[in-house]
């Protein structure tokens, strides 16, 4: 554990190489910490086992194959919709950015009052409003909508302060050599800005995909739907598996989200290597 | 859009939004105490905390706020934990959304200049002095902006809660939609409600911001 946290650059700024009373210091205070953690996962795992939660009668459901094949189903609904919903909300948001920056004046007003709307609404009215008025025999569309009006509008943010963030000399040179603004905007600024802006961008998706959960509540058969009504099933007077549902399923959505993250850093990094490298704080 | 107006639905809504205003500052409370906690572990000397604060971080990060919600909401009473619905949301929201509130603090800490710490710790200060009396206090200046977006974005966040049967604006609506009114009416004054705390929020960080801004 130690050889991978003993080094991290933006701690040590703050505290003096230790000696040896502050060495001694530390392994105190981290036998203290140890103790304190340890107990606690120890008071939690205790908790759950004196409630019978590990009994293997709890656990039961998940070798069923009909359960195992439900649960994929699950996860295949909520990567569709999210899958939708990215699609639609980059080009939303690539639509809107172009619009919040174009020159003709209703147009900008009227991009930037939908994106700031869409922005401080919360999606679950917005979803919920969207499969009472329209969808309710298809909640997969309301949610695919909710989310690509709201994840549409962030992303028109993230896009634009991105073209804004361009050098301005960037764009005055593009039309100092008499190319139009949709060749600059086109060819100069949105290539640049959406390099820079990646990770932010995938950030969003990470958000987009934990929001698909937000499909539990309008019945949506997205996975955590699917482990709720695993969950609240009866199985040989054991109880409600509630928390074993739980058990299975945080593990898949923190995985995908780990997954995703991975990729942004990865394309950080790459990006990065290149000309416009923005060096990071040293701190 | 007049419905609003009649029998008792007006202090229904009323209620509504009091409870979402309720619900939000307690969370918000809990998660700036615990965000900063949590930011502290993760830039200590001691290596246990450092890697409970990256846990707890990524762990909440990374779980959808439903699934928060659902896990609290329905794992919890069989262990035998029973609080009122409300306290389970606040532990819900509160606890994801410290994960954010950590991470923005950490970064704040990073802005500050090397050489505030480094003056600290030349006049012989501790860790926890050179945190909370030169570094914190810098640190919270330049993280205000980022951390106006995190608590603009709790009481929208709030409205999961209302699925899990805390009382709330989306209860409101709920309620509305049964007793049959228009779909849209409704949409509109609960989305006037929450533009109304988004903007009071807003303004609140701006006001902050301004008092707090020094010549640097």
């Amino acid at each position: 554990m130690s050889s991978l946290f003993t080094r991290t650059s933006t701690a040590s700024v703050l505290y003096d190489a230790p000696g040896p009373r502050a060495r001694a210091r530390y392994r105190l205070f981290g036998v203290l910490a140890l103790i304190g953690v340890a107990g606690l996962l120890w008071y939690v795992f205790a908790a759950l086992s004196d409630n019978g939660q590990f009994d293997p009668q709890m656990w039961d459901v998940f070798q069923y194959n009909t359960v195992q094949q439900r649960i994929l189903d699950g996860l295949v609904s909520t990567l569709e919709a999210f899958g939708l919903a990215a699609l639609f909300s980059l080009t939303l948001g690539a639509l809107l950015a172009a619009g919040q920056l174009s020159d003709h004046r209703p147009i900008r007003w009227a991009c930037v009052g939908f994106v700031q709307f869409f922005r401080a609404m919360p999606l679950l009215i917005l979803i919920v409003a969207l499969y009472y008025a329209f969808f309710a025999k298809e909640p997969m569309w309301a949610l695919v909508l909710g989310l690509t009006l709201y994840n549409g509008s962030v992303q028109a943010e993230i896009i634009r302060s991105g073209v804004n963030a361009v050098p301005r000399g960037q764009g005055e040179a593009a039309y100092a050599l008499g190319m139009r603004k949709t060749q600059v905007m086109a060819g100069i600024l949105v290539p640049q800005a959406v390099r820079s802006m990646l990770p932010s961008m995938i950030g969003q998706l990470v958000v987009t995909l934990k929001d698909t959960s937000l499909g539990f509540i309008i019945t949506y058969h997205e996975l955590l739907f699917v482990g709720k009504a695993i969950a609240s099933q009866p199985i040989n007077a054991a109880g409600f598996p509630y928390i074993p549902v739980v058990l299975v399923i945080g593990p898949i959505y923190v995985a995908l989200c780990l997954l995703l993250t991975a990729l942004a850093r990865w394309i950080e990094a790459r990006g990065r290597r290149g000309a416009n490298r923005r060096t990071s704080a040293a701190a | 859009m007049g419905f609003l107006f009649e029998d008792d639905n007006f202090s229904l809504f009323r209620d509504g939004f009091l409870q979402t205003i309720e619900l939000s500052a307690l969370s918000a409370l809990l998660a700036l105490l615990l965000g900063t906690l949590l930011a502290a572990f993760r830039v200590s000397p001691v290596p246990v905390l450092r890697a409970f604060g990256t846990a707890w971080v990524t762990l909440f990060r990374n779980t959808p706020l439903t699934l928060l919600f659902f896990a609290v909401e329905f794992g919890l009473p069989p262990l035998g934990v029973h609080f009122s619905h409300l306290v389970f949301g606040v532990l819900a929201l509160g606890g994801y959304t410290a994960s954010f509130v950590c991470e923005v603090i950490r970064s704040g800490i990073n802005t500050v200049p090397l050489g505030q710490a480094e003056a600290a710790r030349s006049l012989g200060m501790t860790f926890g002095q050179t945190l909370t009396l030169v570094v914190l206090p810098q640190a919270a200046r330049t993280v205000l902006a980022p951390l106006s977006s995190v608590f603009i974005a709790l009481p929208r966040n709030s409205a999961i809660a209302g699925a899990f049967s805390v009382g709330e604006l989306y209860s409101v609506q709920q309620t509305f939609s049964e007793r049959g009114y228009a779909i849209f009416a409704i949409f509109f004054w609960v989305a006037c409600a929450y533009l109304v705390i988004s903007a009071a929020v807003a303004t609140l960080f701006r006001v902050l911001e301004s008092r707090l801004a020094v010549a640097r």
